[in-house]
């Protein structure tokens, strides 16, 4: 993935031949994509500063873990799921549930049950949870393809929305569930801005190093064939459905840990973060960053949320706009890039 | 050769009892019983819409069965699926190639040399033995040279050679070609017939679907001709060519 970053193998004829490597990276729009995107972001980080900086980064980690999350489905493996944000939002409720305080709850007229665990054993459990719903619905999902698929994804997406709305002996629907654990090893509370950010980090690392192991063994080999032909990699003795199976319920367990993540960092959720819209807002992440490209949905998250959190400070766009521009701004781009980039920004494949 | 052995029942590879298959009220494959002797080059012929295709789809589960059984080796089935074919020893290749587009002919190679298992395909990286494999086949075939391309920027012929080589690959017992010789130049032909003789010598068993009767009559041993989804006639090739029914339904338009 670094060597699409900087073309290491190309570098010593850098030295040959200054002008050649100039002109080859002219056309290279790759190399500019990235440039591009890493600037910005170091730009952006020196002039707001260090604070802002942390939390925008914290944001990145999380969406980055959705997005590569997201593409090892959906880019490798072929399957168009819109429905990625449910498996996200079992995670944010499992690990807002399982942490919840009963001395605070019995405060509340609406009261969940609680179970007062603490961030590092919620953790795993939302991860599992996220994992075995998954697993249900990817048993069902198994007998639909392309553009049923997709459909059948959004059904997802808007019944899990309308579990975490309307369960509200368990998710206290609207009103959204409040103090929200940090992470605790010891006596050490993760409750700076910096030390949760490293948390972020170690998960996207993670996350980054399962997916590399994953696409690039010969497990991931047979995952591309699925996308390319199903029915033919099928004659070659493969169960197509059990792979399916694996990829989707691993990539809903990583959302899940996105999940957990996220309630945890901002202590407060409510359903809104989990609409259908962030989900399509997902997907165009992975299509702009490049599918099948580990590295495009680490771009793409990034490009993403210095977009969302870079219109807040433009000048002369009223603060009330600025949730719809966002979202204005991202569609023109997905439809300039699918007209001159199909393949997204360092991606090699179409859908 | 193998013919005396096919109809004495002792080394038969592949056959079918009353296979059936309709689309609406079409009989695509009406009650079709035939056997394939080990080890020889069979043809299968008709004219369109006879059900070649079909069978081989059938046979190969790529479609479910509507009645009758499969019989490859000593194992009877009456429902194929296709992911246990080549535990069964057979494979195909399809009359639009398919190969995976997007992903380089390299790993279209590799894709059919690794293990099956889902555990075992995350912990294994390409072995030494696989790479060799591929390599030696992808020289067979005459990709070699193109092991970096996509398949999706490769020539027809070009196509229709790595369809083979992947089915090389398998290393099963037996081989469902479906119309391998079409729309090729003559070069590719030649190929593609030094390349089936060579699986022959082997001791594979060979059932390509054809339409061009010099190639049938140069490389198969045995024919199977199909007509309105039923077995017209099978046999010693040349014998069956000249019977009048062949030529009037077949050969005679």
């Amino acid at each position: 993935m670094l060597k699409d970053l900087l073309a290491l193998r190309d570098l010593p004829s850098v030295w040959r031949d200054p002008g050649a490597a100039l002109r080859s990276a002219r056309g290279n729009i790759e190399v500019w994509a990235n440039l591009l995107v890493i600037a910005w972001a170091a730009s952006f980080m020196i002039w707001q500063g260090s604070g802002f900086a942390v939390t925008v980064a914290t944001v990145f980690g999380i969406w980055a873990i959705l997005t590569v999350s997201l593409n090892l489905v959906v880019g490798f493996t072929g399957l168009l799921s819109v429905g990625h944000i449910g498996f996200f939002g079992i995670g944010a409720y499992a690990m807002a549930i399982l942490t919840s305080d009963p001395a605070y709850e019995q405060l509340r007229t609406e009261a969940i049950p609680t179970f007062g665990l603490p961030f590092f054993a919620a953790l795993p459990v939302s991860v599992v949870l996220a994992g075995l719903v998954a697993l249900v619905v990817g048993v069902v999902f198994n007998r639909f393809r392309d553009d049923i698929y997709v459909l059948v994804s959004f059904g997802f997406a808007i019944i899990a929305f309308n579990v975490f709305l309307n369960w509200r002996g368990l998710t206290r629907g609207a009103f959204g569930i409040h103090e929200i654990a940090r992470p605790e090893i010891g006596g050490w509370v993760i409750d700076g801005e910096i030390d949760f950010l490293l948390l972020v980090m170690i998960f996207l690392a993670l996350t980054v190093l399962v997916s590399w192991f994953m696409v690039t063994s010969s497990f991931g080999r047979v995952l591309t064939a699925i996308r390319e032909d199903e029915q033919a990699i099928e004659v070659f003795g493969y169960r197509v459905t059990h792979y399916k199976l694996a990829v989707w319920v691993i990539s809903a367990m990583m959302a899940g840990l996105a999940g957990g993540l996220l309630s945890s960092w901002t202590t407060f959720i409510d359903p809104n973060s989990f609409i259908l819209l962030e989900s399509i807002l997902l997907v165009s992440i992975v299509i702009l960053g490049g599918l099948a490209s580990i590295w495009g949905s680490l771009l793409g998250a990034m490009a993403f949320v210095l977009l969302e959190e870079g219109m807040r400070f433009l000048p002369f766009l009223p603060v009330e706009f600025i949730g719809q521009a966002r979202q204005v701004v991202l569609g023109l781009l997905l439809v300039l890039l699918m007209l001159f980039r199909p393949q997204g920004l360092v991606g090699r494949y179409r859908l | 050769m193998s013919q005396d052995q096919a109809e004495s029942g002792r080394d038969i590879a592949l056959r079918t009892e009353g296979i059936s298959k309709r689309f609406g009220a079409v009989r695509a494959v009406n009650e079709l019983t035939m056997s394939v002797a080990r080890g020889g080059i069979t043809s299968v012929v008709g004219p369109n819409g006879s059900g070649k295709s079909t069978l081989v789809n059938l046979l190969s589960g790529t479609l479910p069965l509507d009645g009758g059984m499969v019989i490859i080796g000593d194992v009877g089935l009456t429902e194929v699926r296709a992911h246990e074919t080549p535990g069964h020893g057979l494979t195909r290749t399809f009359q639009e190639v398919r190969l995976f587009d997007q992903i380089t002919v390299w790993d279209n190679m590799m894709v059919v040399l690794t293990k099956r298992a889902l555990i075992p395909a995350l912990l294994e990286r390409g072995r030494p033995s696989q790479k060799e494999l591929a390599e030696s086949i992808l020289r067979e075939v005459g990709m070699w040279e193109k092991r970096r391309s996509l398949a999706m920027n490769l020539s027809y012929g070009q196509r229709k050679l790595l369809e083979i080589g992947r089915a090389i690959a398998m290393d099963v017992g037996i081989y469902l070609l479906d119309e391998p010789y079409a729309g090729l130049f003559p070069q590719m032909v030649e190929r593609v017939k030094t390349i089936m003789k060579r699986m022959q010598e082997r001791g594979h068993t060979l059932i390509f679907i054809s339409h061009n009767m010099d190639i049938v009559r140069e490389l198969s041993d045995r024919i199977l001709v199909l007509d309105s989804g039923s077995l017209l006639a099978e046999g010693d090739v040349d014998e069956v060519l000249s019977r009048q029914e062949v030529i009037d339904a077949y050969l005679g338009v």
